[in-house]
């Protein structure tokens, strides 16, 4: 599985930024192949609208498998959820790797609803 | 003739400027008045007119909506600068609210993939006033609509080709300095910048005459409920060397008569003040 | 920390001068955020010292470098927005009518035109004269306004506040029904509207209201002016309670609001009888609402 979590910074120390579309940047994890790396997102700091929209569309382009990130807009779920791609939800200031443990351990909340609405829609 | 009334902060007194002075313009002028309401958020100039019988029209505005040619390349997604498209492995999904209608996807489309759909932004609302010769146009946006602009340009465009380029045109335009202000003022000969002798009403009075002097235009500025405040919007005036067009005095009496959405056109004193105003405006054209 | 959002619809009831009153009646251990970018004037009575400056960029904006130009007018044909002009047989694009799309950019066949961050404003970190914390914006004129700087600046003083363990928060809303103060609303506690009666104000009080529950906020109302139109008055209180609209105080008709705006001074400072009492009253009933 081909994991995303959308990060504050780089490593596994990093922080989950509870900020989807306009996250700094997405730490990937392919638990098959334990290759590891950041993509940064910071080209969508600057979008006037629809970030969530761009991001989930980087998601989908990196070919990734689930999602961890702190909160969900209706775009961006609507366009996650038509790719197949699952979203889990962790708490503010948890570390990328204790995101992990608690996704591997299933205590991470799956969205089946966006749970924050646009932001200027 | 076309003649904006903007202010740079709401609340000035514009709307009863627009409304009042196309009253005034219809006792006096053969032409064909044409108040146009292009503050399409929150139009209240009808508030003013007591008619209710107003011809409709819903307005549209152009999204590119995908059809069967589509092989998902994922192009459009790319250089949509209004992140307006996603494309997954099974569909493209187009978010209506985020387009500008630019073309760029329809047009750039390797597969020539989409076509043109229809959604609409919201109503034109338009009928015959009081006399023949006053007319009344409004725009009016759909609550979640959040383009204002091409909602003016069409309400613009519909007053023009309905009422001809020899009618009187005054434009209620949206209060501020951006894009929508812009698009209400720009084509205008003239501007009637609307405030109030507050430091609220100068420090907006000065954002607006930065943007009429980026777009060149011809503009003075009207003083409403003059008497409240101070000086200093005066002061600010005579030193830029912009015309005072007039003042209105505030009283509770226009207070009352605006809660109540009558017009003060017909006090012998605000009728006087009107007269100047149109007489200044005439001498800057 | 909580959020309370103050809004009106209409231009001119007095919403900024009420809060403005409330950030003093606050005190120092409040955040204080304007939000109406396109004409802040929290400022204006709260004299802050700036503290520290920000650029804002929204949005990119297209432009032709002339000696890469052959004239093709390829960009004239396909620009919906008439931002592209004929100067000379060379090409130049009007930067206020240019909307970022960067079609021209994309299509132009000598890669004559650049497509750059648009710098659209500033935003500012400063220490009202209450010695309070305000963040305030300027958007440079004939900028889009799409509530993407509303949204930069709430989250510059939600995160300020929390940081600094400030249990309130208070806003001064974006006007209108638009993007803007949809973006203003996001995340608050408690929206708190300001009418006043007249056919205009209770117009504009249904469709604000509309867009407040549409997003599912608790809200309340101040009728500001109550006595210049007791009919409507009456009205907006019958429609308030068919709305779970809570009314939370009617201020009177009273000059002191403009003798106090000429001073620079919030109106519960410049007026400590009537209409200060009033605003306190007001201010009492909000703080048990956050």
């Amino acid at each position: 599985m081909k994991i995303a979590f959308t990060t504050t910074g780089k490593g596994w120390d990093a922080q989950v930024d509870t900020r989807f579309g306009r996250a700094i940047g997405f730490f990937i994890f392919s638990e098959e192949s334990k290759i590891e790396y950041y993509v940064s997102n910071e080209q969508n700091m600057n979008a006037m609208g629809g970030a969530g929209v761009q991001s989930a569309q980087n998601i989908i382009n990196l070919k990734i498998d689930a999602l961890v990130t702190g909160n969900m807009g209706p775009r961006a779920f609507q366009i996650l959820n038509s790719a197949g791609i699952k979203i889990y939800l962790a708490e503010e200031n948890l570390t990328i790797k204790e995101a992990y443990e608690a996704f591997k351990k299933n205590e991470l909340k799956e969205v089946a609803n966006p749970n924050v609405a646009g932001h200027w829609v | 003739m076309k003649i904006s009334v903007a202010s740079g902060k709401g609340g000035t007194g514009k709307t009863t400027f627009a409304v009042n002075f196309s009253l005034f313009l219809n006792n006096i002028k053969k032409n064909k008045i044409v108040l146009v309401d292009l503050d399409v958020e929150e139009p209240d100039c009808h508030i003013f007119l007591k008619h209710k019988n107003f011809k409709r029209k819903k307005c549209f505005r152009e999204i590119p909506k995908v059809n069967e040619k589509c092989n998902l390349c994922g192009k459009c997604s790319e250089i949509c600068e209004f992140n307006a498209i996603a494309v997954t492995n099974t569909k493209v999904i187009i978010f209506p609210d985020l387009c500008h209608s630019c073309y760029a996807c329809i047009e750039m489309c390797p597969q020539k993939a989409f076509d043109i759909e229809n959604i609409e932004m919201g109503e034109i609302h338009w009928g015959n006033i009081a006399s023949n010769n006053f007319y009344f146009v409004e725009g009016k946006l759909k609550i979640g609509e959040v383009m204002a602009v091409p909602m003016i340009r069409q309400t613009k465009n519909f007053s023009a080709e309905r009422f001809g380029e020899n009618s009187y045109f005054i434009f209620d335009s949206p209060p501020g300095t951006s894009c929508p202000v812009i698009e209400a003022t720009k084509e205008s000969d003239f501007v009637v910048l609307v405030t109030e002798p507050t430091p609220f009403g100068l420090h907006d009075l000065k954002l607006a005459v930065e943007t009429m002097r980026k777009l060149r235009k011809k503009f003075g500025v009207v003083i409403n409920k003059a008497g409240i405040g101070d000086q200093s919007v005066s002061e600010y005036c005579y030193n830029e060397k912009i015309s005072i067009l007039g003042e209105i005095p505030y009283s509770r009496e226009i207070a009352e008569l605006y809660s109540q959405g009558k017009n003060i056109i017909n006090l012998p004193s605000i009728n006087k003040i009107f007269e100047k105003i149109h007489k200044n405006i005439l001498s800057l054209l | 920390m909580k959020e309370l959002v103050v809004i009106s619809g209409k231009g001119g009831t007095g919403k900024t001068s009420l809060t403005a009153s409330f950030a003093y009646l606050a005190g120092e251990n409040t955040i204080l955020a304007d939000y109406d970018v396109d004409a802040s004037d929290l400022h204006i009575l709260l004299e802050p010292k700036i503290k520290k400056t920000y650029q804002f960029y929204g949005g990119k904006k297209a432009n032709i470098i002339k000696e890469k130009c052959i004239g093709c007018a390829k960009c004239q044909e396909i620009c919906r927005f008439d931002a592209v002009k004929n100067v000379d047989d060379k090409f130049e694009i009007n930067k206020i009518d240019c909307e970022g799309c960067g079609y021209c950019y994309r299509i132009c066949p000598t890669d004559a035109i650049e497509f750059k961050d648009n710098l659209s404003g500033e935003w500012y970190i400063s220490k009202s004269r209450f010695s309070s914390t305000l963040i305030f914006a300027k958007l440079d004129i004939a900028e889009e306004n799409s509530g993407k700087l509303v949204t930069e600046i709430k989250e510059v003083a939600r995160n300020l506040a929390n940081e600094n363990n400030k249990d309130l928060l208070i806003s001064d809303g974006a006007p209108g029904i638009g993007c803007p103060v949809i973006a203003s609303l996001s995340n608050a506690n408690y929206i708190l509207i300001v009418t006043e009666p007249s056919l205009s104000g209770f117009h504009d009080l249904k469709r604000i209201l509309e867009l407040v529950k549409h997003f599912g906020y608790s809200a309340g109302c101040i009728i500001n002016k109550y006595d210049i139109n007791k009919k409507i008055t009456k009205e907006i209180e019958i429609f308030s309670h068919n709305n779970e609209l809570e009314i939370i105080g009617k201020i009177p008709y009273s000059d002191s609001f403009p003798k106090s705006l000429v001073l620079k001074q919030t109106v519960v400072e410049f007026d400590k009888s009537d209409i200060g009492k009033t605003v306190e009253n007001c201010w009492g009933k909000l703080q048990s609402k956050l």
